[in-house]
């Protein structure tokens, strides 16, 4: 568990935050830039501070009151939104800056952090001959190699072009789904934090909208993320069957089987799929002749208003609604035409695309 | 004239001094001037902003100046004199005391320049990697000011060598305690020895000249290799 409230006054910026959320996992402080949210990673670091509020993580307090553990007592890794190396060190230099002065045990490796991250080849380079990309991987290398108790990220890949981000962020998955350690990720991109967070702590001018699972509060009516244009619902799902022939994998997810293209690996891999709202139809039975792939039982949870002609439509899959939660946007037009009611049973057809990269390769 | 013999036993003795004081100087310098840079380089406030004004005073103000008030202040009659039990004026602690003051400035901006510079980024990545405060300025600020802090060291010395006025005032120029190169060749001036002159104020521009060089190419030679 990781429990922060941070409150003061930063020049004519007043921050009031408290949160809590699980200790383990990727937690993604995300919200428009100004509202705050880098502060309060940099309170979590103490790097800085304000007078009021306390931070836990995970039995550990660093934070209370007025009573605050200077950074370098923290365990704590931090990779900023540049790279940051050391230029008077070497690539090598610079990883293992914090890990020879980390205590207590040692949970990652040298050797494991550069398999992990594909560090072996830029250890003899010259800092200053590496890419963006690469800088940033050495950073987070050197951020794990400190031995935190929580890894905090801000906004890492937003310095970075789009080939660079592109080629940073199966690392980050990779990371994702082989470390303990909770990780707080700083992001104004809905789109990384889609890839990257299981919980979502929303922020907005200095104070915490709401703080919960990604995919709740996705379909949360009282958020306004629910009208966002490019709307979606991130479902998890364990592959149970592979169909080479046709480029399709299986996955189960809570309340049904989703098709989705592409091998997404061997049986068993968990994956996360990105099921566009957009990308959802809705019908009262089964499809007999039609192309979509995905035709599954769901209920109806409620409706709200969207943009022009539309209406988002919030679903729960299964035939009792026991599943992960589904958002659809329909037209508003055919939805009065139909006559659906919240508590209705219906047919949710879609089309879904894996999040992830194949987490197969090189793993 | 001297049956042509440039180089004399004074000559050596006061070659020797100079470079004795230049290098106790610029020590000192390093060792007051780096801590004093570093806090004048974090944030600001106006009690900083007087300090460097203080510390910045004697490039503009004439060497005179500064010596008339620092053979007061090191004279018989002055309250650090009662304080010390001795007196400084007249001797070689007085001249180092007097250019540490003097060069102050020369070594203390180039090494603030450097710290400011170098912003607040490194250090607090030193932080969140366990390095503690003294850690991290040994380890991160001092290594990535060193051209900062080389500038500074040899702008020191070259100052403390060339500084005439402060010694004379508060050296008188006493052979063997005080007496240094700018001073023997003024004097040498005054008593006609132009060979003698002639041979250390021609050292003297050579080495100011290697000394500027020797500067450039540093700056150059990591100007370009500091980048992130």
């Amino acid at each position: 568990m990781i429990s922060a409230h941070f409150t003061g006054r930063q020049g004519d910026f007043t921050l009031d935050a408290a949160f809590e959320v699980p200790g383990q996992g990727v937690t993604a402080l995300f919200g428009p830039s100004g509202c705050g949210k880098t502060t309060v990673l940099r309170c979590m670091a103490g790097l800085a501070w304000l007078p009021g509020g306390h931070l836990r993580v995970n039995g550990v307090t660093w934070q209370e009151g007025r009573q605050i553990t200077p950074p370098h007592r923290r365990a704590v890794g931090y990779v900023f939104q540049e790279a940051s190396l050391f230029t008077h060190l070497s690539v090598r230099e610079n990883l293992i800056y914090g890990l020879k002065r980390a205590r207590g045990p040692l949970r990652i490796s040298e050797a494991e952090v550069t398999q992990l991250l594909g560090i072996d080849p830029l250890l003899r380079r010259p800092t200053a001959a590496l890419s963006g990309g690469e800088r940033q991987r050495v950073a987070i290398g050197r951020a794990l190699l400190s031995q935190p108790e929580l890894l905090l990220m801000d906004e890492p890949l937003s310095a970075l072009d789009r080939i660079s981000r592109d080629e940073i962020l199966p690392y980050l998955e990779r990371l994702h789904a082989s470390l303990q350690m909770p990780v707080m990720l700083v992001s104004h991109d809905l789109s990384e934090v889609e890839r990257l967070a299981d919980t979502l702590v929303l922020m907005e001018a200095g104070r915490v909208r709401a703080a919960g699972p990604i995919a709740a509060m996705q379909a949360d009516p009282s958020l306004p993320l629910i009208h966002r244009p490019d709307l979606a619902a991130v479902i998890e799902g364990v592959v149970v069957a592979l169909d080479p022939a046709y480029g399709l994998s299986t996955l189960q997810v809570p309340g049904g089987q989703i098709v989705v293209p592409g091998n997404l690996g061997p049986i068993g891999t968990r994956r996360r799929l990105r099921v566009p709202a957009t990308d959802v139809s809705l019908g009262r039975h089964a499809p007999t002749d039609t192309t979509i792939l995905n035709a599954l039982p769901a209920v109806i949870l409620g409706a709200e208003a969207a943009e022009g002609y539309q209406i988002t439509v919030r679903l729960a899959l299964g035939a009792t609604g026991e599943g992960a939660s589904l958002l659809a946007r329909v037209s508003r037009k055919s939805w009065d035409g139909l006559g659906f009611r919240p508590g209705e049973k219906v047919v949710a057809r879609l089309k879904a695309m894996a999040l992830s990269a194949p987490a197969q390769t090189g793993g | 004239m001297t049956e042509g013999i440039l180089f004399d036993a004074a000559m050596f003795e006061t070659l020797a001094l100079t470079l004795k004081l230049a290098t106790v100087t610029t020590v000192l310098l390093l060792a007051l001037g780096t801590p004093l840079a570093w806090w004048l380089s974090r944030g600001g406030g106006l009690w900083k902003e007087i300090v460097a004004t203080l510390v910045s005073l004697p490039i503009v103000l004439p060497p005179t100046v500064l010596g008339f008030y620092l053979l007061i202040a090191m004279g018989p009659q002055s309250p650090l004199t009662a304080l010390l039990g001795f007196k400084l004026s007249f001797t070689f602690a007085g001249l180092v005391v007097g250019s540490v003051i003097y060069s102050l400035p020369f070594v203390v901006n180039p090494i603030r320049n450097a710290f400011a510079a170098m912003g607040p980024r490194p250090m607090e990545v030193a932080a969140t990697l366990r390095a503690s405060p003294l850690d991290a300025f040994v380890t991160v600020a001092l290594p990535q000011a060193l051209p900062g802090l080389i500038t500074g060291a040899i702008l020191g010395f070259a100052h403390t060598v060339g500084e005439f006025g402060v010694v004379l005032m508060i050296g008188g120029g006493i052979p063997g305690r005080t007496k240094v190169l700018s001073v023997t060749i003024f004097d040498y001036v005054e008593t006609l020895e132009w060979d003698k002159a002639h041979v250390l104020a021609g050292g003297m521009l050579a080495m100011s000249f290697v000394v500027i060089l020797a500067m450039m190419l540093i700056e150059r030679r990591y100007g370009t290799g500091a980048r992130r």
